[in-house]
């Protein structure tokens, strides 16, 4: 499947399936991208960037399904992202509404909503602040059908943020907080990394019965631009994809972080370096087996990811691939992350895990 | 606040000492500080208390330097829009312009003794709290030289000796903060009080009514200031806010409503605050006030209200030409000498921008500093960790 490829300053778009000189799907890849193909053969796609995948997501969740909400701040006039765009006109103010400036009451506000049978689809303007909410996530969201013996939940609960660097954000406009949901038994995680994913897996999420938190690659919302199938589509929750096939190394990321290995593996290649790139999609509950999989076949594993590099969801994956695949590694995991301090406004890229970053650590692990 | 100089010796000063005084031929004289009585524009009307009178004292001297700071800081404001566009600021940026009053009024109430605490739009009460214009611009383009050592950028603006514990990103996040320091002030029995700022938006923050209770569950003297500009990013108050009349929304905590465009007002109305909230505890003041540019520098700030609305309060309540006509109608300093210090300021900014310009960027070691106090061995890694570790200085 060839998708539009725009390479604009730090990124790319990765397409949705193996390009190029990948060749073989592997497994649980296919009805993502039988999906994704039978879309495509029926001529009804077109290429958009993400924020309009995600608002493509949205109209397609509100015209299907007639109980979902759609609110936060500015989403009536389209939010700051313009993933909202048009949705108040076309659904009425009753489903998608502004909310005051109050996080956590918009997160307490959606549980309640979604407790009573519906989907509630809220957004948090930026991840950055989601911790306002937090509370409302961790102790009431995830532990309501757990603590009720089943009686009630709030699976359809989606909360949208837009997360991670854009160059020039600053303290409070790039984080990446996934980490800290990656504890919380009883939500899921999901992170897209370009246009045709976010659709499917935003439609996923809101309609998977359990609460998910769903960020959003705010760089990627006007720079990633693919064919993106216009109709109704899901991709499934859980199942990493296999982006690119390799066979010395494998390196595991989400989100916008995927282009920046990306183009590491490239550059690696004409080291004679043969990289393998998953995608993991679903930060909790992921799916360890592709992994396992991969670093069985490769030997070695890199994980990569914005997030300060303690405590970071890298740790979690390094220390189960460790423990299914210990005999087979034959160098310690690699962490390429962000740095131990907050993020910062100026020196964002010494912060970040460049391509350059990760090319160094590709080749020492190889070389180890 | 405001120190007479000579016109000639304004040219020399160091920047620092520029950014509050006032300079006019005219009023060299004793006259410069013997009272005028000037009523303000509007009555203020109170919630649970009595308001203060109408008629503010000033004098020609604080009404000279209310138009030169208000000037200065919306010079500063409107380079810091070019210097944004020309890409020489990153980050997010939030401008003052419209909002001067409440910066210069509050300042002449109170004392660097007295705390002030508030959100994102902080650069011109940065400046009254005694900033200079070189931190400002060194600090909105991440340089050395800048208040927080260009590590903060444009919501990050502090002044620990000028009492200003700075810009934060947390919308409501500062107003908790501001009732801690004035339980701190309480307990040392020092008679200062803090001013925590906060938005129209902000205003509808949880945190916002913990503050409140705790204040007044402990008598702190905690003045809560609304700057109520009447939008919330794209969001007029109105949609936002069952109550929009943000000075009864303490309830059992009184509240003032003021004219934010009228410095003098604003004046008055913190000089009340500052000696209600010493004897009593917490007050709200609801600045009645407007900002010019949009939201942030993404924001064109016209999709969401109308031209009209916007060059009509310019008209009629811009503040810095209410405080140019009580000049002009006390005759206090000619027209032409009012354009002069529009002038001087103009070119305190450019010399400002100018050697901000200079200023390096901040050493690359200091993107680990002051993540915890030094010495304390906390590691930081590079791609690879086994060639490029290093413990934190
Ligand atoms: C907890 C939190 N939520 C959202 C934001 C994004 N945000 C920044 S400013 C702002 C509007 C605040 O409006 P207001 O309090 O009226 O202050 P003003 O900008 O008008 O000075 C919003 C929603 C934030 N910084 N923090
Ligand atoms: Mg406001």
């Amino acid at each position: 499947m060839s998708s539009s490829l725009r390479r604009i300053g730090r990124f790319s778009a990765i397409s949705s399936s193996i390009n190029g000189k990948g060749g073989r799907c592997l497994g649980g890849l296919s009805t993502a991208n039988e999906e994704l193909k039978s879309g495509q053969e029926s001529g009804g796609t077109k290429p958009i960037n993400l924020f309009s995948a995600v608002n493509q997501a949205l109209h397609i969740a509100l015209d299907t399904d007639p109980r979902a909400y759609v609110f936060g701040e500015d989403v009536g006039f389209g939010g700051v992202f313009r993933c909202t765009t048009g949705l108040a006109d076309r659904f009425g103010k009753r489903r998608v509404f502004n909310t005051p400036l109050c996080e956590q009451g918009i997160v307490g506000f959606a549980i309640g909503l979604a407790a009573m049978g519906n989907r509630a689809i809220a957004e948090i303007q930026f991840a950055d602040y989601i911790f306002p909410a937090f509370d409302q996530i961790v102790n009431e969201a995830a532990k309501f059908r757990y603590r009720s013996g089943n009686q009630f939940n709030c699976g359809g609960l989606t909360i949208r943020a837009p997360y991670g660097a854009v160059g020039h954000g600053g303290h409070y406009h790039s984080q990446s907080p996934e980490a800290f949901f990656c504890h919380v038994p009883g939500i899921k995680v999901v992170i897209p990394r370009s246009p045709q994913q976010a659709k499917g897996l935003l439609l996923s999420s809101i309609r998977d019965p359990n609460p998910v938190v769903f960020f959003e690659p705010k760089w990627l919302y006007r720079l990633a631009v693919e064919e993106v199938p216009e109709k109704d589509y899901m991709l499934p929750l859980s199942e990493a994809e296999v982006i690119r096939e390799g066979s010395d190394i494998t390196l595991v990321g989400w989100g916008a972080q995927l282009s920046i290995m990306e183009q590491a593996c490239v550059e690696a290649e004409k080291d004679g370096i043969s990289c393998e790139l998953i995608d993991l999609k679903t930060l909790i509950p992921w799916d360890k087996e592709t992994v396992e999989a991969s670093v069985n076949k490769t030997g070695r594993l890199l994980v990569s990811h914005e997030a300060p590099v303690t405590s970071g969801f890298g740790a979690e994956i390094a220390a189960s691939i460790v423990e299914r695949c210990f005999l087979r590694l034959e160098a310690p995991v690699s962490r390429v992350c962000g740095l131990d301090t907050p993020f910062p406004l100026v020196f964002e890229p010494f912060y970040l895990p460049t391509k350059n970053k990760i090319l160094d650590a590709i080749k020492s692990t190889v070389n180890y | 606040m405001a120190q007479l100089t000579q016109r000639a010796a304004t040219f020399q000063r160091t920047l620092s000492a520029a950014a509050f005084s006032v300079s006019s031929t005219r009023c060299l004289n004793t006259a410069s500080t013997s009272p005028i009585t000037v009523e303000t524009s509007l009555p203020f009307t109170g919630h649970k208390i009595d308001p203060p009178s109408r008629s503010v004292e000033t004098t020609p001297q604080e009404l000279l330097s209310f138009f030169r700071d208000m000037a200065l800081m919306r010079r500063m404001e409107i380079a810091a829009d070019s210097l944004y566009k020309a890409k020489l600021i990153r980050g997010f940026c939030h401008l003052y312009d419209g909002q001067e009053a409440v910066a210069v009024g509050m300042e002449a109430a109170i004392t660097k003794k007295d705390c002030i605490i508030t959100a994102y739009r902080d650069h011109c009460i940065f400046l009254g709290r005694g900033g200079t214009l070189l931190e400002a611009f060194a600090e909105l383009m991440g340089r050395k030289d800048g208040c927080s050592k260009g590590k903060g950028g444009s919501m990050h603006f502090y002044k620990k000796e000028g009492g200003f514990y700075g810009g934060h990103g947390i919308v409501g996040a500062q107003v908790p903060l501001g009732c801690g320091l004035a339980f701190a002030q309480k307990y040392s029995k020092d008679e200062n009080v803090t001013f925590a700022m906060y938005g129209d938006g902000a205003a509808n923050q949880g945190q916002l009514f913990e503050a409140l209770n705790m204040a007044a569950l402990w008598d702190l003297p905690a003045i809560l200031v609304c700057e109520n500009n009447h939008y919330g990013m794209g969001t007029a108050e109105w949609r936002a806010a069952k109550s929009p009349a943000y000075y009864k929304r303490g309830d059992y905590v009184p509240g003032l409503k003021v004219d934010g465009m009228d410095a003098l007002a604003v004046k008055q109305a913190c000089k009340f605050a500052k000696e209600y909230a010493l004897k009593n505890g917490p007050i709200i003041l609801e600045m009645d006030t407007y900002r010019y540019h949009g939201h942030s520098m993404s924001d064109p700030g016209s999709t969401y209200r109308t031209r009209d609305e916007i060059s009509g309060i310019r008209q009629e309540r811009d503040p810095i030409e209410r405080i140019r006509k009580l000049i002009l109608s006390h005759d206090l300093a000619t027209e032409k000498e009012l354009k002069d210090t529009e002038k001087e300021v103009r070119k305190e900014v450019d010399e400002a921008i100018a050697q901000a310009k200079e200023s390096p960027l901040p050493d690359p070691s200091e993107l680990f500093t002051n993540v915890y106090v030094k010495g304390l061995g906390v590691e930081a890694f590079g791609a690879d960790r086994k060639e490029l570790r290093a413990v934190l200085p």
